[in-house]
């Protein structure tokens, strides 16, 4: 099966060359049977890669152990679940998921993209089948997951234990396919470049892709915290590690551009800026994966370090260059069509919106880089940890927030004063009151009151928003209030879809600052002694050590700690935190032993258990106890924003059909209309 | 004033605070990343730098470890291949910090003056075994 799958390799390396020579030798313009020809490409590319997938698949559930990757992350004791996920396990798979995906990306473009569109979409090819040339051109030369051994193991190494977890089946394909995704945006935006077609029509033909892209990327990010969370035992999600940061920054410059290319659709404004913008977006997911391939920034991620990461940087370089260079050659087509007309404007929110978010993501690559830029500069390396990300960020964030509340209030073009009022009153309002009211309650640490405090401000705009919205229906149409808001965000899936993302990313910035109230304590303790912990939100915690237990389970041997729980002096249960050592089928000790924590949630806080180990074979356990507030708000509210980008993007309801359409639409037109 | 300039003046200030933010972050919480031998030659010519926090990146000298389980303490020694320092850290080890051959470690805290680093965070990266690779003649 290998031998197929090398095949498919390099069938489909060929052909994607090909695709991309037709294409940009423009030589397929009025010639019907080459542009089929360039379609049909596409379409075999993505048979290539769905044969060469399911070749690394065969190898991998029949044991085929003479196939290296196979042997280095499977075993024979492996449960199936995980042998079928260890595809993307390290990197030859990933590349190879990468590539696979792509192609079904760029199928998926050629086939679902609107008639309108069709210009478009021989320059598309082009683009996409080049990505895809170079991802197969790494497998071949550098990273082959078909390579075989010159001798067969009798066992794998197997799949690393802090992989084995639901959240790594499913966090890095996320991940990837939101990475992968963007290559569609940024392939349409070379498209109207390469074409000169530099209206609003590529825009419209990626609306879905963006949103697509943005939400796979939102849920690998967040997935990837809640396998931190859970598996990696430090009691935190997120590390500002530059792996993370590698996978936040195209979600941030992606972030802007789905709202900078409203400005776009409405006003016929920032037409470069959207393109610069898309193009960096494509640049920093090629980027992430250089960081996370590379090795060049010491990460706890640490992947293997191999020549594979020149490629991405090569490729990064090209790519950057010739994409930023074509967009400088249509420079002068791309002027403004209308100027800003005020400061009190939605484009201008907007506008402070995109400059924040990119900012943001300066910053985070600033840091991320800085140990390299510094040993450059001065010849010492310096580097940056969580203390300087927060305090960079955590002020710009806050900014955002309040601009999350105040764009969707604010008219297009010039707001009056009297607009003003009537949006913002109830909204303030509401701000004021959550702030004053948690000041009540003793909180007196200054960010975490401006991030509540704000998260009110944006509650009360998204409630009056859809408060006024289903009242315009309820008096036009008659319905009732539960009808006509289910009737309303079915109607203005996009506008609707969005204020439920930004209720996901009020809930998100909520639980952030929960965290500057965490609690830690470590302990030794022997059976019967207990120790007591104080909740920020006022309880008591006595943790008492019941005694270690040692069992052998599945794939492992187990040390198992357990902990009698008691809140305010009533018993509420047992926690245990185990330490596993992982077998293979001949008994050997495979990987170094892991830790499995206790997590209890509750929607005030988390108790979270670690134990670290046993002092000399006795049954007193070494501890870590951690109460995490609102930690669970994170999940929410991740689920929260992905079931908003779903509605965003469901199919129907004011679909890509509608042109321009007039600045003042929703409820105010038809308040206008029932007047 | 037209909106464009007052645009420009707000795009200006927020250019401006985000750099601000970013230099003072550098230089409030900006770490030395410095192998044994740098940090020796830095101690050695410079006495107080003894009293400033860095990340010191190192290989752990086989053999080395004593584990006080009682004081959650753990001595070892690291080396870059031609300095050797003695490094103490009290707290809870990660998992990846084994007594294995060829750990890497990088711990932050201060070298005190008589010359035992005081760590406060730990952390270990097992070279050879997290992500296995068989290096021996493979072929395709």
């Amino acid at each position: 099966m290998t031998l197929l799958g090398q095949f498919a390799l390099w069938a489909g390396w060929l052909i994607a060359l090909w695709a991309a020579v037709l294409s940009f030798s423009g030589r397929w313009q009025g010639r019907p049977e080459l542009r089929a020809s360039l379609t049909g490409a596409v379409y075999a590319v993505f048979g290539c890669m769905v044969v060469a997938s399911l070749a690394l698949w065969y190898g991998l559930v029949t044991h085929d152990f003479n196939i290296e990757y196979v042997a280095s992350y499977t075993s024979r004791t492996l449960p199936e679940y995980f042998v079928f996920s260890a595809f993307w396990a390290g990197q030859k798979g990933s590349l190879l998921l990468w590539a696979v995906v792509l192609a079904l990306f760029s199928a998926l473009a050629q086939f679902m993209t609107s008639r309108r569109h069709a210009d478009l979409l021989p320059w598309v090819a082009g683009v996409t089948s080049i990505t895809i040339f170079f991802f197969i051109t790494v497998m071949l030369f550098s990273a082959n997951p078909f390579e075989r051994l010159a001798f067969t193991p009798p066992d794998g190494r197997g799949l690393n234990p802090q992989l084995q977890n639901l959240g790594m089946m499913i966090h890095p394909p996320m991940l990837y396919l939101g990475y992968i995704s963007i290559t569609i945006p940024f392939a349409f935006a070379m498209a109207a470049l390469l074409s000169g077609k530099l209206d609003t029509g590529w825009i419209q033909a990626i609306r879905k892709w963006t949103i697509l892209s943005w939400l796979f990327l939102s849920a690998g990010i967040v997935l990837g915290m809640w396998w931190a969370y859970v598996e990696l035992g430090w009691g935190g999600y997120w590390a500002w590690d530059p792996v993370e940061n590698a996978s936040f920054l195209p979600w941030l410059t992606m972030t802007a551009f789905l709202h900078s290319v409203m400005i776009q659709e409405k006003r016929g404004m920032l037409k470069r800026w959207n393109l610069a913008l898309i193009i960096g977006t494509f640049l920093l997911s090629i980027f992430g994966t250089f960081i996370t391939r590379s090795g060049v920034i010491a990460s706890v991620h640490s992947f293997t370090q191999s020549s594979v990461g020149y490629y991405f940087l090569a490729f990064l370089v090209i790519s950057g260059v010739l994409a930023y260079t074509l967009l400088y050659t249509k420079w002068d087509r791309l002027e403004a069509e209308v100027e800003l007309e005020s400061m009190v404007s939605r484009e201008a929110a907007f506008l402070f919106n995109n400059l924040i978010l990119v900012g943001i993501a300066f910053s985070v690559l600033w840091g991320t880089l800085f140990p390299i830029l510094s040993e450059l500069v001065q010849g010492t390396k310096v580097t940056v940890g969580p203390p300087f990300f927060n305090k960079v960020n955590v002020p710009l964030g806050l900014a955002l927030l309040a601009l999350t509340g105040i764009g969707p209030l604010i008219a297009w073009r010039k707001a009056s004063t009297a607009n003003l009022r009537r949006q913002f009153l109830f909204p303030l309002g509401s701000g004021l009151v959550v702030a004053v009211v948690l000041w009540l309650l003793g909180a007196r640490s200054l960010y975490p009151l401006m991030t509540i405090g704000l998260a009110g401000f944006v509650a009360g705009t998204v409630l009056q928003e859809f408060y006024r919205g289903s009242r315009a229906r309820h008096r036009i149409h008659g319905e009732s209030y539960l009808m006509a808001t289910l009737r309303l965000i079915g109607r203005n899936r996009r506008r609707y879809g969005g204020y439920i993302v930004h209720v996901g990313i009020l809930v998100l910035f909520v639980a952030f600052a929960g965290y500057a109230f965490k609690v830690d304590q470590e302990a030794t303790l022997v059976p019967g002694e207990s120790v007591e912990l104080r909740s920020p939100f006022g309880h008591t915690y006595t943790l008492t050590h019941l005694g270690v237990s040692q069992f052998e389970y599945l794939n492992r041997f187990v040390s198992q700690a357990t902990v009698e729980v008691a809140k305010n002096g009533v018993p509420a249960g047992r926690m245990s935190s185990e330490k596993r050592q992982h077998i293979n089928s001949l008994r050997e000790f495979e990987f170094q032993p892991s830790t499995e924590v206790g997590i209890r949630s509750s929607a005030q806080e988390d108790l979270y258990i670690v134990y670290a180990g046993s002092v000399e074979g006795t049954e007193e356990a070494v501890y870590r106890f951690t109460i995490n507030p609102l930690v669970i708000w994170v999940w929410i509210g991740g689920v929260i924003l992905v079931v908003g980008g779903i509605i965003t993007m469901w199919p129907g309801g004011y679909g890509p059909t509608r042109e321009r359409r007039p600045v003042q639409v929703g409820y105010e037109a038809e308040l206008a209309g029932s007047a | 004033m037209k909106a464009g300039t007052k645009f420009v003046a707000g795009a200006a200030v927020i250019i401006i605070g985000v750099g601000a933010l970013i230099f003072e972050g550098v230089k409030q919480t900006g770490t030395y990343f410095l192998t044994t031998t740098e940090l020796a030659e830095r101690t050695s010519t410079d006495p107080t730098f003894h009293e400033v926090g860095i990340k010191l990146g190192a290989q752990v000298v086989p053999g080395t470890i004593r584990r006080d389980a009682a004081s959650q303490t753990i001595d070892f020694e690291v080396t870059d291949g031609t300095t050797q320092i003695p490094v103490s850290y009290r707290g809870l080890a990660p998992d990846t910090f084994t007594d294995d051959v060829d750990i890497e470690v990088v711990v932050e805290g201060r070298l005190g003056t008589d010359g035992v680093f005081q760590a406060t965070t730990l952390l270990a990266k097992c070279g050879s075994r997290y992500e296995a690779e068989y290096d021996n003649e493979a072929q395709v």
